[in-house]
């Protein structure tokens, strides 16, 4: 895929994260091109979760930059709420406001903390509904919902905010299996699509299928950085054949 | 039974009723108000502020109504600040009402959970973007239920401002006891004027509480 | 002398009348909770009984006695019943009355939650494990429901101390009367009289109550966990 440019979209250097006393991540550096999709994988716990969330300020960090097109982003200036109108993040647990319909939900973020113009935003959600085969949903409340379609909602309604960059924290790890398929199949078409992307997930099929780039960490570093193909056929370090064992086992079983 | 006497004292009791909810409404209008506010603060945790909130909301719940209102009512009168009877039942249900109120809000604050808290952030929303639109809904969806409850103990705490010479229900009841020794007839009208004032709200908070439970908001 | 009110607390015996009318409407807390808690166990066992006429029965009751503010049902027992059952009630023994069946009302839906809000896979769990009926509540139900229950019934006495206080208005001596007797004697000396006296007797409440209300938070935060 040569579709990204060299044109860095999120750059991070030195980020450090404790919690008190305990050190998450000691000294972290990444970056990501446009048009990139870049895959974090790694035991629980390893601290991928938490660097995704430090990237739109949810967590605090300790020390280190956060660039965004080249701006720092965790100055103490920051006003974040701007920031993260550039970010879109998904999480795990399904996230949708339960007291609002579906269109409302989406609209929410658009209308109020962009100022955009209703009509405009609302062509624009139908047809990203529309193209996830929900459109008929729209004036639905999130509990009418299955948690597939409650997590392509969560993707819809970050999407139409027009970000630069995405995050998905294991959005389908709390999904039903027959579930999964059709959240990675809207993240897969968005990859295609040239959307740039930080994924952390356990779905190593996914994985292989949109990464340009797999990121192994433990223990807050990164142990190993590669491409689907070399990472999955021929790790280097111990510990990502470990990890890729415990995997192929899973895979072997279920 | 003198049904007689009964039919003639309806217009007493109608009269009183009248100042039982015109308390009631006020009390809980005014608990409401300072609830809210208590509530957004302790929440907020706003410096100094919450501090004097938690004192307010442990003298208030640790203390009976009588007593508020004996203090407020003789016991400032004599310190120079007098004040109406009137005044002082509505300022004790809102003294006494605010902490409970305040409880209530804060429980359905606290329910909102963090991750919706995160995903408007995520959005892109400011605090009082995200305050108006995500957290308020959720946390006064879930807190009905306990306002509505605490809205009928208010209104039967009422029935204690006739210890201060307001011309309630209780005090009508009390009056009619007095004067003409009716006590049977003046207690079983002021049960079924209570009834008749609590009974509608009570089945119907019963309804909105099945509602928001069905809603399934906050999951 | 206006600025010295406050001495009226020390005069005499006036602080340590006033505790002892405080004792009065304490005591009448003490006996009522002492019955809620055994009728309100075995009203909330009720209940949660397979029987629905039971459990019709019960929930009558505790609405009917939640229904009617407490100061009418203090007026019907002490007024009414001794008319009808041409019998003098006194006013405390009135209250005991009123405020056991109260208590037991509310104790018994506090008992009620408890049971109910057990998990049922919790009951499942300890069966089989071979735990036979009896053990299962004996290890797992009651455990569990009395970390729920305590809590709330620690809460439950702070307002039945707090309610009691209402018994005044029957003619009951408490804590308030005496009050109102110590303001009657020295209000020409000290006018601030009142100011003083009620200002204690609501500070006499807040360290009986708050203490108390204190633990239950402290055990509902501990066994939340």
């Amino acid at each position: 895929m040569a579709k990204q440019s060299n044109e860095k979209v999120l750059e991070v250097r030195h980020l450090n994260k404790k919690y008190g006393e305990t050190v998450v991540l000691p000294d972290f550096n990444f970056e990501v091109q446009r048009g990139e999709v870049v895959v974090l994988l790694g035991p629980s716990g390893c601290g991928k979760s938490t660097f995704l969330r430090c990237l739109n300020g949810l967590e605090e960090i300790q020390a280190g930059e956060i660039k965004l097109n080249g701006q720092i982003i965790n100055a103490d200036a920051t006003k974040w709420h701007v920031v993260r109108q550039k970010i879109g993040m998904v999480f795990q647990s399904y996230d949708l406001f339960p007291h609002m319909t579906i269109l409302e939900n989406i609209l929410l973020g658009p209308i109020k903390a962009q100022g955009r113009d209703r009509l405009e935003v609302l062509q624009q959600a139908e047809k990203l509904l529309e193209r996830v085969g929900l459109l008929d949903k729209k004036e639905a409340y999130p509990s009418q919902l299955s948690g597939g379609q409650k997590q392509r909602i969560a993707i819809i309604r970050a999407l139409c905010m027009n970000p630069e960059i995405m995050l998905f924290d294991e959005v389908t790890a709390s999904l039903d299996p027959e579930m999964v398929r059709e959240v990675l199949d809207v993240m897969l078409e968005l990859a295609q699509a040239g959307m740039t992307m930080v994924i952390v997930t356990h779905e190593m099929g996914f994985a292989k299928a949109a990464a340009d780039r797999v990121i192994f960490i433990d223990q807050g570093q990164i142990i190993e950085e590669a491409t689907p193909e070399l990472f999955f056929t021929s790790p280097k370090s111990e510990r990502a054949k470990k990890f890729l064992n415990i995997f192929k086992f899973n895979e072997q079983v279920s | 039974m003198d049904f007689n006497f009964m039919s003639a004292s309806i217009p007493l009791y109608i009269k009183a009723a009248k100042m039982t909810l015109d308390l009631a409404v006020w009390g809980i209008l005014s608990s409401l108000i300072i609830g809210f506010i208590c509530a957004l603060i302790g929440y907020y945790k706003i410096k100094i502020l919450d501090k004097i909130v938690r004192i307010y909301i442990e003298l208030s719940r640790n203390t009976p109504l009588l007593i508020q209102l004996f203090f407020l009512y003789y016991g400032l009168a004599k310190l120079g600040i007098k004040l109406e009877a009137y005044t002082c039942a509505i300022l004790g249900l809102a003294f006494l009402g605010g902490s409970y109120m305040s409880e209530a809000f804060r429980a359905g604050l606290e329910a909102v959970s963090k991750i919706q808290i995160e995903s408007g952030l995520s959005i892109g929303l400011t605090r009082w973007q995200l305050t108006r639109y995500i957290i308020l809904p959720q946390a006064f969806a879930v807190a009905v239920p306990a306002l509505g409850a605490n809205a009928i103990f208010l209104l039967k705490e009422t029935s204690v401002v006739s210890a201060i010479a307001l011309a309630d229900l209780m005090f009508v009841a009390k009056d009619l006891i007095g004067m003409y020794y009716k006590t049977t007839e003046a207690l079983v009208l002021l049960v079924l004027a209570y009834l008749i004032l609590l009974l509608p709200i009570s089945i119907f908070l019963t309804y909105i509480e099945r509602r928001v439970r069905h809603a399934g908001v906050g999951n | 002398m206006q600025a010295w009110g406050i001495s009226v607390l020390f005069e005499g015996q006036n602080l340590f009348r006033l505790v002892d009318g405080l004792s009065v409407s304490i005591r009448i807390a003490a006996v009522s909770i002492a019955f809620s808690a055994v009728f309100g166990i075995l009203l909330g066992v009720l209940m949660t009984s397979r029987y629905r006429l039971i459990r019709y029965i019960c929930r009558f009751y505790l609405e009917a006695i939640r229904i009617i503010p407490t100061l009418v049902w203090l007026f019907l027992f002490y007024f009414s019943l001794t008319k009808i059952l041409h019998f003098h009630l006194s006013a405390e023994f009135a209250s005991d009355i009123v405020f056991s069946l109260w208590g037991t009302a509310e104790m018994g839906d506090l008992v009620r939650g408890a049971i109910t809000s057990m998990p049922k896979h919790q009951m499942d769990s300890g069966f089989a494990i071979g735990l036979t009926k009896l053990q299962v509540y004996r290890y797992i139900v009651i455990p569990q429901a009395l970390r729920r229950l305590i809590p709330s019934a620690i809460n439950l006495a702070t307002r039945m101390i707090k309610t009691t206080s209402l018994v005044v208005l029957i003619g009951v001596v408490e804590v308030l009367k005496v009050g109102q007797q110590i303001i009657e004697v020295s209000i020409l000396k000290t006018p601030t009289a009142s100011f003083w006296v009620y200002g204690c007797i609501f500070f006499l409440y807040f360290i009986i109550c708050y203490p108390v209300s204190l633990f239950s938070k402290k055990l509902e935060t501990k066994w939340q966990q």
